[in-house]
């Protein structure tokens, strides 16, 4: 039986490439080679609940359940999908008569599910399980001078875990100041991006990037840390609109939170998927040296 | 333009409502609503939404079914759970919205050209065949589904900046074992007969 078993989820194969691409080598220079689960599906997101929920958490079902042949344990790094089987796994073991419904429907296709399955995250492990003290040992490159506003958008702390704070959570700060980079105190930390409707809806998402970008602005951030595939997407792409319609350069690098851990574990720059940026890097590599090796 | 009433007299309410949204969102706690309006000044889109979410509770409360069903509202909620978390009564709004849009697509009365519901129906449908979501395919059978061929042009500027990042899959994924997921959507639609 494994400890952990690693589920990507579709965002981190298709638009969210660089995160995968930072994540396993950093949990790598940890000491940690995460295997991925065999034919996981689609946690559904937030479209499938909106729809169906009786076929919505089945689906979830479906990967709780194959993990459980295999693991204790499932490390989502997207906070969607993060949101969703924790949702789902509670409603599983709940004992509701439809949850029971539904397990029996699980069985029926080889799919049993005891509910011994724990869903965690990546940020969630790291500063819990694993520890900031070891984390600071396997630094080899402080990212000294880099002023990073910990965005950590709105699934990763509600409603179904008490990992950290829901308003103001603060795993990612420490992560930050482990790996020597100084945490801005980011106001907008768990406001919403907009999440599915900010790419269809541009208004919305303008508005409320906007609002995102220009509080690490003014607190002086240089970069944007996240641990959601979506929010990173959207927090990327509204920039160039933010900037045509409020005239103010709002524009700033969006990396995940491993992308910059990488670095100071002292992974080159050129295994961590910084190619994958739509926004310029350059200044943050002035700030910080170009991310070679060990300095 | 036809003249309508804009009061609702009693009579012409729907009281089953409230007990149906309760047990289909597994929220007692609705009626603890003292209607404090701290979820409607944490909601990030309240601003876009006909009838803010301290307005849903009490519209659910009191019955109207028609208008809240109806509503952009709950197509409008991100789904971020702020109002969720700091509601005093805990109240599970997030999951009430969760509840309502469904309860729109049963009734098919959500608002049909509105992109929101048609992108999660485009989803859903997706996901329920391969086992995987193609965020390419789901934009453009979006723009079909709401008629609009000329949709996708708008988003060209992320589409070049995607490809060039190689960040755009025109892959469709698929996962192994469909037929398994096929046979357990249809087990536990049985089921829950």
């Amino acid at each position: 039986m494994k400890e952990y078993i690693y589920y990507p989820g579709c965002s981190l194969k298709a638009g969210s490439k660089h995160y995968e691409e930072s994540l396993l080598p950093v949990f790598k220079e940890l000491g940690m080679e995460l295997e991925e689960l065999e034919d996981w599906n689609c946690c559904g997101a937030t479209a499938y609940f909106s729809v169906e929920d009786t076929m919505a958490a089945a689906i979830c079902g479906r990967n709780l359940s194959l993990a459980e042949k295999i693991a204790k344990n499932i490390i989502a790094p997207c906070a969607g999908c993060y949101l969703t089987m924790k949702k789902s796994n509670q409603f599983l073991t709940s004992g509701h008569e439809k949850a029971e419904k539904i397990l029996e429907g699980l069985k029926k296709v080889n799919c049993e599910y005891k509910g011994t399955v724990k869903v965690i995250h990546p940020l969630e492990f790291l500063t819990k399980e694993f520890g900031l003290d070891k984390i600071k040992e396997n630094v080899k490159r402080k990212l000294t001078g880099l002023k990073v506003a910990s965005y950590y958008g709105c699934q990763l702390v509600r409603p179904y875990t008490d990992f950290d704070d829901a308003d103001y959570p603060v795993a990612m700060d420490n992560l930050i100041r482990a790996i020597g980079a100084e945490p801005v105190d980011y106001s907008a930390k768990t406001r919403c991006c907009g999440g599915s409707l900010a790419g269809t809806l541009e208004d919305i998402g303008v508005n409320l990037n906007y609002v995102l970008l220009k509080e690490a602005k003014r607190k002086g951030a240089d970069v944007i840390v996240t641990i959601c595939p979506l929010c990173q997407f959207n927090l990327e792409i509204t920039q160039d609109k933010i900037v045509k319609k409020y005239k103010e350069d709002v524009k700033m690098p969006i990396l995940y939170f491993t992308q910059l851990m990488g670095l100071a574990l002292g992974i080159s720059k050129d295994d961590l998927g910084f190619s994958r940026s739509i926004i310029p890097l350059k200044a943050m590599w002035e700030k910080i040296g170009n991310g070679g090796a060990n300095e | 333009m036809e003249i309508q009433s804009k009061v609702k007299f009693e009579e012409e309410l729907d009281k089953d409502f409230l007990n149906e949204i309760k047990e289909l969102s597994f929220s007692e706690e609705i009626s603890r609503c003292i209607q404090c309006g701290t979820c409607s000044s944490s909601c990030p889109l309240v601003t876009y939404m006909d009838y803010p979410p301290r307005k849903i509770i009490a519209m659910i409360k009191h019955g109207f079914k028609d208008e809240v069903l109806k509503s952009f509202t709950p197509w409008l909620c991100a789904s971020c759970y702020s109002c969720q978390v700091r509601c005093p009564s805990n109240i599970k709004i997030t999951d009430i919205m969760y509840t309502l849009k469904r309860e729109a697509i049963k009734k098919n009365i959500y608002p049909s050209k509105f992109p929101i519901p048609a992108l999660a129906q485009e989803m859903h449908k997706l996901i329920a065949k391969n086992g995987r979501n193609s965020e390419l395919w789901v934009v453009l059978n979006m723009y079909l589904r709401l008629k609009n061929p000329f949709g996708p042009l708008k988003m060209t500027s992320t589409g070049i900046n995607l490809m060039k990042t190689g960040r755009l899959s025109l892959k469709k994924e698929k996962i192994k074992n469909r037929k398994q997921l096929r046979s357990l959507l249809k087990a536990v639609t049985e089921e829950a007969k």
